[in-house]
């Protein structure tokens, strides 16, 4: 961002990376995928880089607001001083605060899902896919992030990227308002589970199994290290794949 | 005559000891913090009518929905008759709404009285569902004693009325058949259901005797009323009023998004302000507010107002993913508490006076650490609730109180915290290294 505004220039939306996607190992294939399809399709965008930090939503669902507020308020003078207004998240914690949580405290911008995104540049035309990518026909199920779903009420996109795909989409018995968590919300990703007698991640891949689906698509960091232990802990690594939905993208367009 | 009296006289202290009870319910609903939701009132009028008047949430499960409609038509419907057994008993008529409505009537009738038959049959389902069929959600250990009989009660009584409903129909059809009803005329009322339940079960009776079953069911029918109106206030059953202001009053914002507290804000601010005199007086007097819940009056009055809601279904319980793993949280639990709490400290209050402090509170009390800690925040009790009723804002405000005031949470989150603060991530990880994704 700093590089593009020392050029005099203005992207047209900002990428916001999110701390998963810019430290977690898995999920910063999912940001390379974004990038990837940002690139084919030509859009002007640019990150903060260095100068991103934390949304605060852990600290905020972990009853931190003092945290929450100050990540929130120092993230917010650094997107009004860049003068942004159009924002893709890369994962629905971040989609979430920043846009329904930072216009309270002075940040008002258009907020969109990386799903959302990418829906609009299929639409718009700008971006392809052959028919007979490399899911065609495949079984693909899609567990709902609860702050993309229940959270926003958005259940269609990632879905329609999925039929974009030539693929089966098959739902789980729990699905869209009445998906299962991953069991990582509410800041439980940064901590061990309280007792019971099951993992909610194991509880939920048996939703996944039970579907006979090859593929698990979701669309959130957190929910994708869920499902990925979940997958394993079943015994079902050669059997289910855990992507995310712009992965699926950028594998079918192959790019 | 002395029976008018005694009508009037029940009919005084029916309406006005519940009268009573639900201003006390009011005073202590409104011991909750302030929040304004009487913006967008077109789309409130529209949330509420569909989901109480309509009950839409409750078709996500069709059996025990069905069932229910059952009831609530029923009982709707059987108002009219409760109407004129009210006009009857201050007039000293019978059947006031005979000879003015004429063959409407008898549709009128007919139609309570079916639904009143599908209302008993629904009744006996449901008993059946919690105490032989056992189904999960309504067995569960927080419906352990009070909660269970307050079920069961209520379920009994609603059988007991609809047989007086029938005993004075029934008995007054056969006295109508041979001239003998204190209604003019003879004949056939025509009633659906009691033209031949009548008979059947009375035919053979002297007249003394129909009579007196007549009365008993007259009179039983305006008592089970009075005794349920009075009941109401005490039990899960409120929610057959307060579900619609508390529709009305529902969270209309996406639910992901909580509130931020302005309080933080203000302090924040006033940090950064390089201007700012720390030490200022604060502007106000008042004492400042605790942040998060530790006891109900923390919480809001519309938490509150949902915990008088709530109808101990246990829909948000059986959907909840704590829950269904073994953990200790549950939603529907996290509502009662707060309901027992509200009325055990407000009772306190009215009964030793202002300051009395009974030295306990929600948070800690009633709802332990581990269960608030168990909340993944999935809003899935929110979105299962049939009449809207949010257990996630409270548990967030339990949190927040253990966080902000206590400095007590699982050792793994007060790291996260630290991160958070001095690396920009949850993780331990350095701020310079956020675009090495870029050349790996
Ligand atoms: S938000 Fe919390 S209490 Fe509600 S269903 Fe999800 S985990 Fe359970
Ligand atoms: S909160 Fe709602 S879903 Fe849960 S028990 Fe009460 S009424 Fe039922």
């Amino acid at each position: 961002m700093a590089e593009m505004v020392a050029q005099g220039e203005m992207p047209d939306i900002l990428f916001w990376v999110g701390c998963a996607g810019s430290f977690d190992d898995r999920a910063k294939k999912i940001t390379k995928a974004i990038v990837k399809i940002l690139n084919k399709c030509d859009v002007k965008f640019a990150v903060l880089g260095t100068e991103e930090s934390c949304t605060g939503d852990p600290a905020k669902r972990a009853g931190n607001e003092f945290v929450y507020q100050m990540q929130a308020i120092a993230n917010i003078e650094v997107l009004n001083a860049y003068e942004i207004k159009k924002i893709v998240t890369a994962c629905p914690h971040c989609f979430n605060i920043i846009k329904n949580e930072y216009p309270g405290l002075g940040g008002n911008y258009e907020v969109v899902h990386h799903s959302q995104y990418i829906q609009s540049l299929i639409n718009d035309g700008k971006l392809t896919l052959q028919d007979g990518g490399v899911y065609k026909g495949r079984k693909i199920t899609f567990h709902d992030p609860c702050y993309l779903g229940r959270g926003n009420d958005v259940y269609d996109a990632p879905r329609e990227l999925i039929e974009r795909l030539d693929a089966e989409l098959v739902e789980m018995k729990r699905c869209k308002s009445k998906g299962l968590c991953c069991g990582a919300g509410g800041a439980q990703m940064f901590k061990e589970a309280e007792k019971g007698d099951k993992e909610i991640n194991d509880e939920r891949t048996e939703d996944v199994v039970e579907t006979k689906a090859e593929i698990v698509a979701t669309g959130c960091p957190f929910c994708m290290t869920m499902m990925t232990d979940g997958v394993k802990t079943a015994n079902k690594e050669g059997a289910i794949e855990v992507l995310d939905v712009a992965e699926l993208i950028a594998n079918a367009a192959d790019l | 005559m002395i029976s008018i009296l005694i009508f009037i006289v029940l009919t005084v202290i029916g309406f006005g000891f519940f009268g009573w009870n639900v201003s006390k319910v009011r005073a202590n609903i409104l011991l909750g913090r302030d929040l304004d939701r009487t913006d967008r009132k077109a789309e409130r009028w529209k949330v509420m009518t569909l989901v109480a008047l309509g009950q839409k949430k409750m078709f996500a499960r069709p059996i025990p929905a069905i069932l229910h409609l059952m009831l609530y038509a029923a009982f709707v419907i059987t108002q009219i008759e409760l109407i004129e057994i009210i006009v009857d008993g201050v007039t000293g008529n019978h059947r006031t709404f005979f000879a003015a409505l004429g063959g409407f009537y008898t549709f009128m009738l007919s139609f309570i009285e079916i639904l009143s038959i599908l209302a008993f049959i629904a009744t006996f389902m449901f008993l059946a569902r919690r105490n032989l069929l056992k189904v999960p959600r309504l067995v569960k250990s927080e419906l352990n004693g009070w909660p269970k009989l307050d079920a069961n009660l209520i379920l009994i009584a609603e059988i007991t009325l609809i047989c007086f409903i029938f005993m004075m129909n029934g008995a007054d059809e056969v006295l109508y058949n041979q001239g003998q009803s204190h209604l003019a005329g003879e004949g056939s009322l025509g009633l659906a259901m009691s033209s031949w339940i009548g008979p059947m079960l009375f035919g053979n009776m002297s007249l003394d005797t129909l009579h007196i079953i007549e009365r008993i069911g007259w009179w039983g029918h305006i008592l089970m009323v009075f005794g349920f109106l009075n009941f109401l206030p005490y039990s899960k059953h409120f929610h057959i009023l307060l579900a619609f202001p508390n529709t009305w009053y529902s969270n209309l914002n996406p639910k992901g998004q909580f509130n931020n507290i302005d309080s933080v804000t203000a302090e924040i601010k006033l940090m950064m302000d390089p201007n700012a005199d720390p030490y200022a007086a604060p502007a106000t007097d008042e004492v400042p507010q605790r942040f998060g819940a530790k006891d109900v009056t923390d919480l809001t009055w519309k938490s509150l107002l949902d915990a008088y809601t709530c109808t101990e279904c246990g829909r948000c319980t059986d959907v909840c993913p704590a829950n269904t793993t073994g953990k200790l949280l549950s939603p529907r639990k996290i509502m009662m508490d707060t309901r027992d709490r509200l009325v055990e400290y407000a009772d306190g209050k009215r009964k030793n006076g202002k300051d009395y402090d009974d030295g306990k509170s929600l948070n800690g009390d009633y709802v332990t650490a581990e269960e608030i800690w168990a909340c993944t925040s999935c809003n899935a009790c929110v979105d299962a609730c049939p009449v809207n009723i949010d257990p996630l804002t409270i548990i967030v405000d339990l949190r927040r109180f253990l966080v902000m005031e206590e400095s007590k949470m699982p050792s793994e989150l007060a790291g996260m915290n630290t991160n958070i603060e001095n690396n920009g991530a949850p993780w331990q990880f350095s701020p310079a290294d956020r675009l090495n994704w870029k050349d790996e």
